[in-house]
Parts: C-alpha cells; structure tokens; sequence
C-alpha cells in the first residue's frame, strides 16, 4: 500500500500534457522587469537606479529584513527605470526594468557544465550562500530558504523532508528537473542536510512519476540517509502538512510549523537552486517554468531567466491565447488567474497554464443540499459549508473558532461541491477578517 | 486580446452536480418501483404518477410564484419527494389524498423553509405522515398483492401488513408460532408478495438499490450501517430474551418501511448530519426508535416516526466536529 495523508483530499484529473518535453531554454527579451518583492515577506530594498549599469548575476535588490530574499539581475544591460509594474500575482510592486544586452556574468560564478560534488563549506557558510544568493522556496509559496535553516535554540530537527509531489493537476517542471537536473539536485538535497545537520531525508514523489522515482532511486543508493518514498496520488499532497503526514505519520498541530515535529520541508526545485548557489556560486535567476492547457499547441517547459515575460513564453509554446478565457500563473487548483500576460516570470512562476473559453467560467451556484462532502475532502478536517457561511457573516470571532485559519486555500471543497458553490472564496474574506483580529488582538 | 476571466482558485471542478446525486437515487428507486407495478398494477402506476407530477407542479407553482424564483424541477429533488412519497402509501389510495399528500410534502415540508437544501425534514415523510394521521382509514388499507402486473385496479381485497398481523395477534394474546403463520415467508418478504405500501414491500429490491447508491458513492454507510445494527442488536436482544414476546430481528429488517427508511429515507443528505460521528449517533437514534414504536407503541410501524424525529435532532448532531488535522496521535 503506497503511502499518502490521512485526513480528506481528492483526484482531480491529472492532465500531465507536458510530462514528455524535455525542458528547453527560453531566448533573452528585450526588456526584463524583475520585481524586488519575489518572495513571502518583506520586499528587498532596489540597490540600482535608472540609467545603472548591471552585470549578469549582479545583486540588484537587498533583502534587509529576517524575512525577506536578495534579487539578482538575471541580465546584463541598462536599468531604463525603477518603478511600480504589476506583477503575476495581481500586485503592483516595485521592479527593477532592464534593456537587456549580451550576457556579461559576475565574477565568480562558475559556469561550467561539469557536476560539482564535493562539499566544502560548513553548515554556518551554507546558510550564508543560500542567504546571499536569493534563495526561495521553488514550490510557489517562495518563502526565503535560509530562515528555514536558522533553526531556534531548543528546537530539534531529525529528518530533512524533499516535495517532489507536483500535486497540481498540468504542472510538470518539478517533474521534468527531477529527471533532468536529478544528480545536481540530489547534491543540494546533500548540501541542505549538511546545512540543518540532519542525517535522514526522505523524498516524497508521486507515483504518477514511476520513471522519476526510479531514476532519484538510483541516484540515492550513492548517498547515505537519503530514501525515495513513492506517493498515492492525492491533492493536496504537496501541502507540507500533508506531505510531512504522508511520509511520516505526523501531524503539524494547528498554528505550528514543520519544526515542532522536527521536520523541514523544501522543493526539488529549491534544491537544485541550493546546488547552484552553494557549488557554482550562481543566484537565483532562472527556473523551469511549464506552458500547458488544451489551447496550447505544443506543451512545454522552459528553462527561463526571471524577468521574462509571459507573453514570450506563449508564442514560443505556440499557445493560442484568442481560444484562451483564462490565464493562470500556476496550477488549476491553486494558481491565480491572471489579469494580463504582460506580467514577468519571477521566483514562484511554476507554470502558465491556458483554459479554453468554456471551461473559463463558474458554473451557476445552487442551493447547498449539505452532502458534507466538502466536510469529507477537507485535508485539515474543517467544515467548509459552515466556514463559508460564517466568512460571508463575516464573523471573525465564530470563525476563529471554527479554526478558519488552518484552511490551507487549496480548494479540494470547491473542487468537490456538487452544487457549485464557490465556497473558498467566502472563506477568504473569513479568513482575512479573522487574521486581522487576531493581529489587532495581540498588539493590544 | 479578448478580456480574460479572473476568479478565485480553483478554476477547475468535479464532475459531481446536484442533479447526477438526485437522478443516481432516482435509478436506485427502480428496482422497487418496478416490483411494485408487478405485485399492485395499474393502481401503483397511477398512485406513482399523479404522486410525481402533484409534487412537480406544486414545487414549480410554489417556486415561481410565491418564491418568485426561477423554478429548477429538473434537478430531480421534487422527483425524489414524489416517488418515496407514491412508496409510502397503499396502490389503492384515493387521486385527492395523493394531491393532499403531495402538497403537504412540497409545500410545508420543503418549499416553507425555503426549498431545496433548507428543510429539517424529510418532505416525503412529512405528507406521509400528515397523511397517515388525517386519512387513517385510506392509509392502512393495503391491497393484497397479485402478481404478473394483473391487480386490479379498483375494488382490490385489502388486510393488514405483516407487522400489523404480528402486533394485533400478540395483542389479543396469541401465540408467536400461530401469528408467524399468518405471514407471509421470508421469501416472499424479501420479493416483495405481501401487503404493505407500494414501495416497501421489496426488501431485496430496496437493498439493491441501496448497494447502487453506496457503490456510486451517493450514499455513505454510516446511516444506513448504523441503524441496520442497532435494529438488528436491540430486537435480538429483546428476542433473546423472550421469543414468544418479541419477534425476531430479522422479521423486523424484512417487513414494513425498513428497507426504505434504511437506503432511501434516513440517507437523505439534506435532513441527515454532516459528519460521520453525527451520522452514525443519528442511525442509531433511527434504529433504537424504530423498534421502540413498533414493540410497544400503538402504531405497528415506528419508521417514518423515527427518522422524523432524529432529523429534529440534526442540528444537535452537527455540533460534533470532524476530525481536525493535527490532532490525531502521534505515530
């Protein structure tokens, strides 16, 4: 019996349609807007001004606060202006735009191709590379990776956990890097394991990926401690909650993190953004980013320096935008549909997936005939009905009861209701209310 | 570019619709619905139809006019109400009691609290149950069965269902051995060739349309599990104890509007608990009363009774919280 989470979740149809192409590198724009704030937390403070000169590599954006990400420029060129632009995730924020020209790297970055497997830092001068280099959580949520790693006195950590899940129904960049980057990836998995000095790590991987987990399968009878664990497929399984119970039979309890069941949780993608940082020196600058949906002619996944902007990657993916009614920046289940594909790729870009016109919008909402389904797919054990009526109440102190903020928003109640209830949506405003009272609370 | 819909996450759904969960038991009820016309004729035909269309009629005038809403009979829910309530009454029950009954499942029991989703409880069994109390007479005269579709339609021999022998006979002190042979074998409880209202005197029919619906996932088991033990438990226990007092659980599962109650009636999501612990207290409570009715109460058959009065206690039930992430003990 494969192993998953033991409360709730549901199978959306996978659609995997870019699972095959190999990932190709995407061509330089014109011009790059990269944005300071990349990253859960506060934004980086822009180092460069208009009319500046930056080098491919070069730090462009400080991230001065515990939480928060250094940006770097992922081109060589002219900065033409700093100023707000909206960004993929709906926002206007700062951002760094550059008339990009031929590469010209930073020195010390290393550019070779050859693998690079001996680790020579310390576990302190790992954290400080990562930390310098701009590293974020790949998965989508993008929380800086060092913080992770600043683990606080009395805390104990024992296992280093690794989410190559890909959960999200269409995406495959985390499957498409395990396959090719497998053996870089797995030296940052190392790296890591030396940096929270833990000797066990288990990597999570759904068995809709028999050839990836038999390839990191391989790859891991080189290094101690490190097992491949095959996954049932079941969203939301890439939940570090979920995937932390499905590997380990713990459970986070409520408003704590990974931590306190002495577990840290990354990304495959972050791990091979660890090996580039700490062994070659490079910064986060690219990912892998995929272009599906059924308008898209030919499904893809680009190797793409951040900055990027969408609208390249459609042309190049052949995508069909006029057949388009919807753009999501990431997976269906959690993505947010975009406003315009003039928006940049940056550090949390997954994957641009296009929905055809008809399966663009809501189905009519009807009358709740109180199934409980929602109840039964919930990974957190909420009630989903009862949420949504008090969100839409929009009352805080009965929602905080009925633990409103343990929702992880990762749809599976929506996705399940058979009377089409947009239900997440009222839980949001719940949620925002609830938040905010909680916050005020303990300022007082 | 055409302009590009933007909405909250998740932008992709299930194929489960409202109208997929009621047209599923609306093909569970076939069986039994098919059995009836076989054992009581054109009259269960008639009963069912007039049964159905009163009960959309009344839902779409209700709707449209009083609701001043857009009318959604399609969806199958007022279907459902019509043919379980067409179950619950003989196949000789006269055109005007049908319409009454109708309108009162309809109209008091779903539309007054404002429709589909809304009610605390179960229409079909709301206008049985008026039904029963103001036209007792209609209510508990049950044609004889004639198999091969060959009942007639008016003047049928009517007698008592199976548990009504049982109660009158060990009323007036008779012995359980000569009140057993005065009904019908399992056999023929099971198939369906005994007295009863038109839909409930198949418990194979009914059971297999309960399989349907837990196998298609519409129902879970937790009600109907639940109350099929605890009926089984309790009468075996009272059995046990005196098996010339109280009959024994089979007889009980077999006969009356057990089998309905059990797959069709307590099921129904929209006037049963959310959650499973409420779900299985909930069958319980069905189960217990049930048979507290039928072996010491004046009717002969506790069923509609009992689940009416469990969904009242529904609201209660759902105060039961599921089980929350993280606190499970720890492996």
């Amino acid at each position: 019996m494969l192993k998953t989470f033991r409360i709730g979740g549901v199978h959306p149809k996978e659609n995997k349609m870019s699972a095959t192409a190999p990932i190709e590198v995407m061509e330089h724009p014109k011009r790059a807007v990269v944005p300071v704030s990349q990253h859960l937390g506060v934004p980086a403070k822009a180092l460069v001004k208009k009319g500046d000169f930056v080098k491919t590599g070069q730090m462009i954006a400080k991230g001065e606060a515990f939480i928060s990400a250094n940006v770097h420029s992922p081109f060589t060129g002219k900065v033409f202006k700093v100023e707000e632009t909206l960004d993929s995730t709906g926002f206007r924020r700062m951002a760094v735009i550059i008339d990009v020209e031929p590469d010209q790297w930073m020195e010390g970055i290393d550019l070779k191709t050859e693998i690079k497997r001996d680790i020579d830092l310390s576990p302190e001068e790992i954290v400080k590379k990562i930390h310098e280099n701009g590293i974020v959580g790949m998965g989508g949520a993008t929380f800086p990776t060092h913080v992770k790693y600043m683990v606080p006195e009395g805390k104990k950590v024992e296992y280093l956990i690794i989410n190559g899940v890909e959960c999200e129904p269409y995406l495959t960049s985390d499957h498409r890097l395990m396959l090719e980057k497998g053996e870089e990836m797995m030296i940052g998995i190392a790296i890591l394991m030396k940096g929270l000095k833990v000797n066990k790590c288990i990597i999570g991987v759904e068995n809709n990926k028999p050839d990836a987990i038999a390839l990191l399968k391989d790859i891991a009878l080189k290094y101690q401690g490190i097992t491949v664990e095959p996954l049932k497929v079941q969203y939301p399984q890439g939940g570090e909650k979920q995937l932390i119970d499905a590997v380990l039979r713990r459970q986070v309890p409520a408003g704590k993190l990974p931590l306190d069941v002495g577990c840290v949780v990354n990304n495959v993608g972050t791990c091979f953004a660890v090996y580039e940082a700490v062994q070659k020196n490079k910064p986060l600058i690219e990912r892998i980013v995929t272009v599906t949906g059924k308008p898209v002619k030919k499904p893809s996944n680009f190797l793409v320096r951040i900055g990027t902007p969408v609208d390249m990657l459609l042309s190049k993916a052949e995508a069909d935008v006029e057949a388009s009614g919807k753009i999501i920046n990431g997976g269906p289940m959690m993505g947010k549909a975009l406003v315009t594909t003039d928006v940049p790729v940056t550090k949390g870009t997954s994957g641009i997936l296009l929905m055809e016109i008809a399966e663009s919008n809501r189905k009519e909402e009807q009358n709740c005939i109180r199934c409980s389904k929602c109840t039964t797919v919930c990974p957190q054990g909420l009630e989903p009905h009862l949420l949504k009526v008090l969100g839409k109440r929009m009352d805080a102190e009965a929602c905080e009861v009925e633990r409103i903020m343990d929702c992880i928003e990762c749809g599976s109640c929506v996705y399940t209701c058979p009377a089409q209830i947009p239900l997440l949506d009222y839980i949001r405003i719940g949620k925002a209310k609830t938040g905010a009272m909680i916050r005020n609370r303990s300022r007082k | 570019m055409s302009l590009l819909v933007v909405s909250g996450s998740p932008h992709v759904h299930g194929d489960l619709t409202t109208k997929k969960i009621m047209w599923g038991v609306v093909y569970a009820m076939i069986p039994a619905l098919l059995v009836s016309f076989y054992f009581f004729g054109m009259g269960a035909v008639k009963v069912v139809l007039v049964s159905v269309v009163a009960s959309l009629f009344f839902e779409w005038v209700i709707t449209k006019y009083l609701l001043k809403q857009k009318p959604q009979i399609t969806d199958g829910s007022a279907l459902i109400t019509g043919i379980l309530l067409a179950f619950n009454v003989p196949s000789n029950l006269p055109v005007w009691i049908i319409i009454v009954g109708a309108l009162v499942a309809i109209g008091i029991g779903k539309m007054s609290f404002g429709g589909l989703g809304k009610n605390p409880f179960n229409p079909a069994l709301v206008g049985r149950v008026f039904l029963l109390i103001s036209f007792p007479v209609q209510m508990t005269s049950w044609p004889t069965p004639i198999p091969m579709f060959k009942a007639p339609m008016l003047d049928a021999i009517t007698g008592p269902t199976p548990l009504g022998v049982v109660k009158e006979g060990l009323r007036n002190g008779e012995s359980m051995e000569s009140v057993m042979s005065q009904v019908p074998d399992y056999v023929n409880l099971l198939l369906g060739y005994n007295a009863g209202s038109l839909g409930e005197v198949s418990a194979l029919a009914l059971l297999l349309g309960g399989l349907y619906m837990l196998f298609r996932k519409i129902i879970t088991w937790h009600v109907p599990m639940s109350y099929m033990a605890t009926v089984l438990i309790f009468s075996g226990i009272l059995w046990l104890v005196d098996p010339n007092a109280y009959v024994n659980p089979l007889f009980h599962l077999v006969t009356g509007g057990m089998m309905l109650g059990i797959f069709y009636m307590a099921t129904d999501m929209v006037t049963s608990p959310m959650t499973p612990v409420g779900q299985i207290i909930f069958g319980v409570g069905v189960g217990l009363l049930t048979i507290i009715i039928r072996v010491w109460a004046a009717y002969p058959e506790g069923v509609s009774f009992a689940i009416l009065i469990m969904n009242a206690a529904v609201p209660l039930l759902n105060k039961i919280k599921p089980k929350r992430f993280g606190e499970v003990v720890k492996a």
